[in-house]
């Protein structure tokens, strides 16, 4: 299984690895100055290096535009190691891309020359547009609010060795717990549902012992879904990092 | 300025028992009339807020995130130190201040790093009844893994993403207060200021970052948990939009900044790749135990690593460092790396890397006894950089990473300003002058669920709940100040945007005031800061208005303010003729090259205080008194 992997990421590296230093691309980007604006594709040419990551290039036209006094593109971002959730471009008509992992971890070798990259926003009624390619995920903090939590004041836990928890068990809960709130999913799915970003709040709560003295309440009886995984390849991407 | 760090004589282990039971409390029916406002919903700040709203008192909570769960914290990979012991391999809470306090360079209070031990055991608890799930043995209980600076088993982890599932458990706590309405939430939004009426701090200015909308919030006491300022560097492992405005403007506002020099530079991660680089990521510190350091003997020497035979090769850790080679502590690595790449003797394009070399691991174990330890790893290195670490090197160079400087707090987590209070990695408490693997997360924990919900009440005991409005001259002074901020950034357009201005500025930093400072860089980088800083007012181009989201007005409000800080990073660079823990100078050194400290002068904080625009900072020391432990110098040979 991890040695498949690793071909995996490196055949879809290393074969792109040839390209000249340069290569030109052609971007149709989603502009719309705020969420009662009327938005547009709007193109522009770029010339980008392989080795940078898909955000590094539209920060470089982001600096071209800027010096040239125009507003540069907004999109969300922040850690920049697909953990924090933030960055979500539809790319070419797929969420984060073709490469199975968060926009910020995608890069520019994996598209060649005189390409057309389409880039737009999540689109889902749930996810309501603020900026160009910036959109409204609040709906996910208020699905947590409902009710994704344990109740228990700081102070009054017991020791944490008190309650064993099987291995297993933890495994899973974790697998669901690794949900990065990106909203892929809801962009992914044509009736725009939250449905695998709720399973994993959901399950997580359910598999744990913790969670116990209320799932009754809260509606985690039913045991809710693995979600994805935190966004698809995260989790063995990161798995091991110290 | 009279500053006290409020510890208590007396014994260390009961230093806080006696110090909880001297704090005044507010009585559960008054704490509903206290607003306490909470800025940044990190670990720090998520855990406060949680906690105290749960105690009663009403919380209205900020961050420039779209959710709490974007925290920088959620980046966190490698663990969280506790004294739990549950190995059984010797720790305690002692052991654990002994360490903190030795790794830190004994440049940090005893009694607050024993207060951070003492307290790192309820964390866990606390995580765990959340839902934290931690790492398990099969029987079912916690696991452990040994971290940097430490003989012991102490960390606590969740896969690579500790940071993530703790902050997660923190924001589930926050979720739920929230909803019981004890929480105001207020995300997209970006504070600006900090008010002050009759000497106390009682309120922000924030401004809406959608609409551009500039406003003020009053409260009772305001608590600062905006993170570290590694960005001040430009490339850094911090998120990209990390920053230091708000406890650089709480500074303005009379709050002392200590030990701003103190910055931790992490040796293992992907080099820099070309001028297009946004951040720098980290890569596991656990990889130089099987990876050999080395670059070619020969300066320019530019042929392919497998190419260059053994006998040109240079292993310049072990050969510097003959015991612990490619083991040494962080800065120690760090700095020789720097060193090598000086000589011109770097690798890779652009010369700034060195190579961490896994091939005679590969001969030795087997292709999959590597794989198995490192797999992921090397899929991410591949992933990022192109290249097959299986086959060739892998390149690695040192980066910013974190920053042990920060507001200055008594032991209260109060800052020089009656009811500022700052927490987590934006105060300077508990790290010295270098920070161990795992601990920031759990001062950032200590800090919000253990600390202040004690300290906080002693404040607000002897403050009357009288609630005062936004419509006092004070917070109207501080939102103009605001909008005459946001016109002046607009009106100045210029030829060079913030973004460029930043890069200009993190490379200074990064070359006299990063891994290796001289009295004479030091000085001539504070020119060029001072430079840089007059032509920012002058020359930078802001585009867009005021009145909507406008990611280029966020960046060079942030910036102009990385700029201040910048400089006093130098100044205290310069002041403190000694090395210690990150902090290198070139003339205080021992005869083969290590860190030399000077106790008998330098062991104390260095405290700044802002004297006003273009006027030197003030400088005030509070003396480090050490009754515990004895100073040593440490070696690595
Ligand atoms: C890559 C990486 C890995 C790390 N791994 C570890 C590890 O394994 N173990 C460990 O102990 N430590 C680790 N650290 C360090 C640790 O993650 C941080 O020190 C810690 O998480 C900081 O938490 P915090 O709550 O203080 O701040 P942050 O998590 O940075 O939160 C800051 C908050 O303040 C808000 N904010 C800031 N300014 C403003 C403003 N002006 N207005 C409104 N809101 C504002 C932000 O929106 C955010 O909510 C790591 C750091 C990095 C970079
Ligand atoms: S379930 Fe997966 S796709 Fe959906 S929000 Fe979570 S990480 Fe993103
Ligand atoms: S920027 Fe954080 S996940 Fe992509």
């Amino acid at each position: 299984m991890l040695n498949e992997k690793r071909e995996f990421y490196l055949a879809l590296s290393i074969q792109h690895l040839n390209f000249e230093r340069r290569m030109n691309l052609k971007l149709r980007i989603w502009r719309q100055r705020d969420a009662n604006s009327k938005g547009a594709l709007v193109d522009y040419e770029v010339k980008v290096n392989p080795h940078m990551s898909f955000l590094e290039m539209l920060d470089e036209l982001n600096e071209t535009l800027q010096q040239k006094g125009q507003e540069p593109v907004a999109f969300d971002h922040d850690c920049r190691e697909g953990i924090c959730g933030s960055c979500n471009l539809f790319i070419n008509g797929r969420p984060h891309g073709p490469m199975q992992t968060t926009t910020c971890q995608l890069h520019m070798r994996h598209f060649h020359e005189g390409e057309t990259v389409v880039i737009e926003p999540w689109r889902a009624k749930a996810f309501p547009i603020v900026k160009d390619l910036i959109v409204d995920r609040s709906a996910f903090d208020r699905i947590v609010q409902a009710g994704g939590y344990i109740s228990v004041n700081t102070g009054s836990a017991r020791d944490a060795n008190e309650i064993p928890i099987p291995k297993i068990i933890a495994d899973e809960a974790f697998n669901s717990a690794a949900c990065i709130a990106c909203g892929a999913c809801v962009a992914a799915c044509k009736n725009a549902s939250a449905m695998l970003f709720v399973g994993a709040q959901i399950s997580k709560l359910a598999l744990l012992p913790q969670g116990k003295a209320e799932r009754k309440a809260t509606g985690r009886e039913n045991g809710g879904s693995d979600g994805c995984g935190g966004f698809w390849s995260l989790l063995q991407y990161r798995g091991l990092l110290g | 300025m009279k500053f006290d760090s409020k510890i208590l004589e007396g014994p260390l282990a009961e230093k806080w028992t006696k110090h909880k039971f001297t704090q005044k409390l507010v009585n559960p029916a008054n704490k509903r009339k206290y607003d306490i406002i909470v800025v940044g919903t990190g670990l720090a700040g998520a855990s406060a807020a949680a906690s105290l709203a749960e105690l009663g008192y009403n919380v209205k909570a900020f961050t420039y995130h779209d959710s709490p769960r974007r925290a920088h914290s959620i980046a966190a990979q490698g663990g969280i130190n506790a004294a739990k012991n549950y190995q059984n391999d010797g720790d305690s809470v002692y052991r654990l201040f002994y360490d903190t306090i030795k790794g830190g360079d004994y440049r940090a209070r005893e009694g607050n790093v024993y207060r951070l031990a003492e307290v790192s055991v309820d964390i866990i608890d606390q995580c765990v009844a959340q839902g934290v799930p931690f790492a398990r043995e099969y029987g079912g209980l916690l696991a452990n893994r040994s971290f940097g600076g430490a003989q012991v088993s102490r960390t606590f982890y969740a896969r690579g993403q500790t940071g993530q599932q703790l902050l997660l458990g923190a924001y589930s706590a926050l979720s739920r207060q929230v909803a019981n309405g004890k929480v105001k939430m207020y995300t997209r939004t970006e504070v600006m200021d900090i008010v002050m009426v009759d000497g106390k701090a009682r309120g922000i200015v924030t401004r809406n970052l959608i609409t551009g909308k500039v406003e003020s919030h009053a409260g009772h006491a305001v608590l600062l948990c905006t993170g570290g300022y590694g960005n001040v560097f430009y490339l850094s492992t911090n998120a990209l939009n990390c920053n230091a405005s708000a406890t650089w403007r709480a500074h303005k506002k009379g709050a002392l900044f200590a030990n701003p020099c103190f910055t931790q530079i992490h040796p293992t991660c992907i080099p820099v790749s070309g001028e297009y680089q946004s951040k720098l990521t980290l890569m596991s510190e656990s990889l130089r135990n099987d990876g050999r350091v080395w670059v070619p003997k020969k300066a320019g020497d530019k042929r392919k690593p497998e190419d260059i035979p053994e006998a040109e090769r240079d292993y310049f850790l072990e050969r510097r460092y003959p015991s612990f080679g490619n083991l040494v502590p962080r800065d120690v690595a760090s700095r020789n790396a720097k060193y090598v790449c000086d000589e011109g003797r770097g690798v890779g394009e652009s010369g700034l890397a060195v190579y961490l070399d896994f091939a005679d691991a590969i001969k030795r174990d087997g292709m999959n006894t590597i794989s198995a330890k490192y797999g992921n790893l090397f899929d991410m290195y591949a992933m990022i950089t192109g290249e097959d670490p299986y086959k060739t090197p892998m390149r690695i160079y040192p980066a910013v990473h974190y920053t042990m400087g920060g507001l200055w707090v008594d032991y209260n987590l109060m800052t020089t300003v009656p009811g500022l209070y700052a927490m987590g990695e934006a105060n300077f408490s508990d790290h010295g002058a270098n920070r161990l693997g795992a601990s920031a997360l759990m001062q950032g924990l200590a800090d919000g669920y253990f600390v202040i919900p004690y300290t906080i009440g002693d404040y607000l005991a002897t403050m009357p709940a009288d609630k005062i409005t936004v419509d006092r001259p004070e917070f109207k002074e501080a939102e103009t100040g605001v909008v005459n901020l946001v016109k002046r950034l607009l009106s100045i357009n210029g030829q060079k945007t913030p973004g460029q201005i930043h890069k200009e500025l993190g490379k200074i930093m990064w070359d006299y005031c990063g891994m290796s400072r001289s009295a004479e860089g030091l000085k001539s980088a504070r020119e060029k800061v001072r430079a840089l800083k007059e032509e920012f007012w002058r020359n930078v181009k802001v585009v867009g208005t005021g009145d909507e989201l406008n990611l280029s007005l966020e960046k060079a409000s942030r910036v102009a303010d990385f700029l201040e800080l910048g400089e006093l990073m130098i100044v205290d660079a310069l002041n403190r003729n000694e090395s210690c823990g990150g902090h290198f100078r070139e003339e205080y050194q021992t005869e083969d090259g290590e860190a030399l400290r000077d106790d008998a002068n330098y062991a104390y904080v260095a405290a700044w205080e802002y004297k006003g625009p273009n006027q030197d900072a003030e400088l005030h020391k509070e003396e480090l008194i050490f009754e515990n432990v004895k100073l040593t110098q440490r070696s690595y040979k």
